[in-house]
């Protein structure tokens, strides 16, 4: 039997040095190095050496290797790659052999349209055993972020930057909200995106709904999937939607319900689980209050939301803890802001504690509208980056994403925010003092 | 006056018996004010002290970080009834706090004159609480009551059973930083840089760099700067040293403590200091065997130990090689550097398993870069691992070299928020270093790396 590998998308120039790993199911893990040149394609294995054909090599679009037939069909590949430079001696250094092989989690200097869905999780490490092995990315840009920036953006933009998002594989973003325009004038537009999108498949698009109105102007425009608005805080929920906790829970029942009666799924959002622009520290088991709320009345998912950014992993663990009491795991998401640098920490320990779901947004969209010019939502090229580190299935290509990020923030005129866009744009292959 | 208030707030202050998460005895405990007047505000926190001098059940207490203390003792805000659980206001559960509301009177009078209340904007909400309790740290007050207290030290979490206790920060800014920044700063600014960072409770600054001003002109002026600052107490001051030469040039300035430089990348070490690997270990054993004589501590660096420019990805194996070389030469730290910032935890922890098979955890220290926005989570991974000693850089000063406009070390101040988060001891005054960081952003003219000190001036 014969596998083929096949390595897209490479460009190099005299020397590029791969090494491929294959999963096997019965050989285990297997390396090739892989060393091409202008003149000579050799591949070494472990058992085998054996020569290729060559093709182009100075501007390769495909290569198709054949492998001894000592092993089984992989369950998939994965590959990097790196320049050495021009010595030789190096070319013919076998990598080490390592268990742990950090190859594995390579997929982040040169980002790969591949993604990396055959990898085998292996996680043998007890730090990241409990990672789940898929997570979902919910993308709130064009709402969430959208809704906090100075500049309305017009219905054709973000249309395209919807659909640029759905392209580069998330599959759920959150496409607007049906809230008067008075009050968030930057999603007035609602019905006619959510018109626009109609025909956009491969991925669900919730809306905000705040109230019944909303439900039933969303319900009427075709939305599938709804979400409601809940605080922890007493405070900011008056100041935010001028109601209490409980009044405003008794008027998402009222949506929950009408929204089931249609048979659209309904989000609900917790804001302030950490800490509260007037009240400080908010206590887990308020938040746990909600949650319970949220999802005895009918929420399928719940999302936790550190709408200021001061959570740390010391007070985040305790609130999933008292969270995940009264709502199953699977049902909960988390929604950090990195206003003060703490959104990647405290969604690595919610993966640690088994949260599957993360919400961001594409570039950092939405800054935070208690501290001016502050950062608000975590950039999901950053999220994607170390998720793809960790070896977590995302089903992102992390090269399309940029493009969508590219693409908004070109249209607002603001730099991104995400350091790993940022990076990846700008990273030399070879040093720059080589 | 302000003694008579003080006098009068203890006076009114009851003792009450607070019943004791089990058994039938009520534990008589008093409350202990501790009033700070500190650039003419008050502050006042509360301590309680069992007088078994038990834990008494200290997840149900709250956490003091965030009293409001303006509103607490202003006109309306005086009762605390069941549900507001948050934990600002839990200071006696399920009682009213009439006692404050007695002296209300006398408070509104003093108010004005005899102290300047903070009165907390939103946003500063969270500025006073995290400067307030973080100077605490330099006091050394066993029950630290500005974290989560009932958090990380009390969960069941495995995640957190291992994570020290103490972390020692390494300030790079004055070299690292400095190093890597477009503008050259002048010899003073240097030194008034080290004088703020050694004000804020850093304990290690690393000073500067005797390098050949060919290389490195921002850091030229390296011998006035250990002049400078030699005799300055309350913190190490190591210079980095990358040739016997150097190491001279360091000890005739007065340098009492050194650092020396390796890559676990071939290519790097060959691009970077125009030598192999094992030339370079063989260039340190004799610099080390030189600092011994003298008593000197040396501080090893590895760098590219996740990732190269050039090669790629770099085998855990290597640096392991590199570290336990340093380690047996007589470095009394490594620092493992992360100089791309391309790691993740994914990829920092066999690194670090590596490493810890050949050296002693309690002599790695962690040097990430922010360059992809991954540093905090390693630090925390690392925590996780038992590393206690992070390296990061005052306003996450000094680029990336390899990628033009990507940001480079991690910014001290965004460490210090986590690891109080954490309830790590740092003796770090976040807000001391906040100040030093917009000092010296201010003068050269950038804005900070730093995402708390954004978020802090707005």
């Amino acid at each position: 039997m014969n596998l083929f590998i096949l390595i897209q998308d490479v460009t190099f120039d005299k020397h590029a040095f791969f090494v491929i790993e294959v999963n096997c199911k019965k050989s285990g893990l297997i390396k090739f190095n892989l060393m091409l040149s202008s003149k000579v394609i050799g591949c070494f294995s472990k058992r085998k050496s054996f020569l290729a054909n060559i093709y182009d090599p100075t501007s390769l679009s495909s290569l198709m290797l054949l492998v001894s037939q000592n092993h089984e069909m992989a369950d998939g590949i994965y590959m990097t790659t790196g320049n050495l430079g021009q010595s030789k001696s190096q070319i013919h250094q076998p990598p080490t052999v390592n268990s742990l092989s950090p190859h594995r989690f390579m997929s982040n200097r040169h980002y790969s349209t591949l993604h990396t869905d055959s990898v085998t999780t292996n996680t043998q490490h007890k730090l990241l055993g409990y990672i789940p092995r898929y997570v979902k990315i919910v993308e709130v840009g064009p709402r969430d972020g959208l809704q906090n920036e100075k500049d309305i953006v017009p219905t054709s933009v973000k249309v395209e930057l919807i659909k640029m998002l759905v392209d580069s594989g998330l599959q759920v973003v959150e496409a607007t909200s049906f809230v008067s325009p008075k009050w968030v004038p930057q999603l007035a537009d609602a019905k006619d995106v959510i018109e626009a999108i109609k025909s956009v498949s491969g991925a669900r698009f919730p809306v905000l709904t705040p109230n019944l109105k909303g439900l039933e102007a969303a319900l009427e425009a075709g939305v599938k999937e709804v979400a409601v608005f809940a605080a922890a805080s007493e405070s900011f929920s008056r100041s935010n939607i001028n109601c209490s906790i409980d009044e405003s829970l008794a008027r998402y029942r009222d949506v929950t319900s009408a929204a089931r009666k249609h048979s659209v799924p309904v989000r609900g959002y917790i804001s302030c689980v950490v800490g509260c622009p007037m009240e400080g520290i908010v206590h887990p088991s308020k938040v746990a209050y909600v949650a319970d709320e949220l999802y005895k009345m009918g929420c399928d998912e719940i999302s936790l939301g550190d709408t200021i950014g001061v959570g740390t992993p010391g007070t985040v663990i305790p609130m999933i803890e008292a969270v995940k009491n009264v709502v199953p795991l699977e049902k909960l998401a988390v929604h950090f802001h990195d206003t003060y640098g703490q959104a990647l920490s405290n969604i690595l320990v919610s993966l640690q504690m088994g949260i599957s779901v993360v919400d961001s947004s594409v570039s950092g969209l939405g800054g935070c509208p208690y501290a001016k010019g502050a950062t608000g939502n975590v950039a999901t090229e950053d999220v994607v980056y170390m998720l793809n580190g960790l070896g977590v299935k995302t089903n992102i290509d992390l090269k399309r994403l940029m493009l969508a990020g590219d693409f908004i923030r070109k249209h607002l005129g603001r730099p991104t925010e995400s350091k790993a866009a940022i990076a990846l744009s700008k990273t030399l292959f070879c040093a720059s003092k080589l | 006056m302000i003694s008579q208030v003080i006098r009068e707030v203890i006076d009114q202050l009851p003792t009450e018996n607070y019943p004791p998460s089990s058994g039938d005895l009520s534990i008589t405990t008093r409350q202990i004010f501790v009033i700070e007047i500190r650039n003419l505000s008050v502050y006042l926190t509360r301590f309680k002290m069992s007088s078994l001098e038990e834990p008494l059940g200290l997840d149900n207490l709250p956490s003091l970080s965030t009293i409001d203390l303006s509103r607490r003792f202003s006109s309306n805000r005086c009762s605390t009834s069941g549900e507001e659980n948050g934990l600002g206001y839990c200071w006696i559960e399920g009682k009213t706090c009439g006692s404050f509301n007695s002296y209300k009177e006398d408070f509104k009078e003093y108010r004005r004159e005899a102290f300047i209340w903070r009165h907390h904007k939103r946003e500063n909400t969270r500025n006073d609480s995290e400067n307030r309790f973080n100077s605490r740290h330099t006091t050394n007050l066993q029950q630290s009551s500005y974290c989560n207290d009932a958090g990380p030290r009390d969960l069941t979490n495995k995640i957190f059973k291992v994570m020290p206790s103490y972390v020692k920060i390494v300030e790079v800014g004055p070299r690292d930083g400095l190093q890597n920044e477009k503008n050259t700063v002048p010899t003073s600014v240097k030194i008034e840089l080290i004088h703020r960072l050694i004000s804020c409770g850093l304990s290690v600054v690393e000073a500067t760099s005797f390098v050949s001003p060919k290389w490195v002109p921002q850091l030229a002026d390296a011998k006035d700067v250990v002049e400078a600052v030699k005799n300055l107490e309350g913190a190490r001051l190591p210079v980095l040293t990358p040739n016997l030469k150097g190491f001279e040039a360091a000890v005739a300035a007065g340098a009492k403590e050194i650092a020396v430089f390796a890559s676990a990348s071939e290519s790097f070490s060959k691009a970077n200091i125009n030598c192999t690997i094992e030339e370079s270990l063989a260039r340190y054993h004799d610099i080390i065997n030189a600092s011994k004589k003298l008593d000197i501590p040396v501080r090893g660096y590895v760098s590219c130990v996740i990732g190269c420019p050039v090669e790629g990805t770099i085998s855990p194996s290597k640096v392991a090689y590199v570290a336990k070389q340093l380690h047996d030469m007589g470095c009394m730290e490594i620092s493992l550097g992360d100089t791309i910032g391309i790691g993740t935890p994914g990829t920092v922890i066999p690194m670090l398993e590596a490493v810890m098979e050949v050296v002693p955890v309690e002599k790695l220290a962690v040097h990430f870069h922010d360059t992809y926005g991954q540093s905090l989570p390693n630090i925390l991974v690392s925590l996780q691992m038992g590393i206690s000693v992070v390296d990061s850089s005052v306003a996450g000063l000094g680029g990336c070299p390899y990628a033009k406009g990507a940001s480079g070390n991690v910014a001290t101040e965004d460490v210090v928020y986590m690891l109080n988060g954490l309830g790590i001891k740092t003796n770090v005054d976040l807000r001391k270093l906040l100040q030093t960081g917009d000092f010296i952003c201010k003068y050269l003219g950038r804005p900070s790396g730093s995402k708390i000190a954004v978020a802090y001036k707005m």
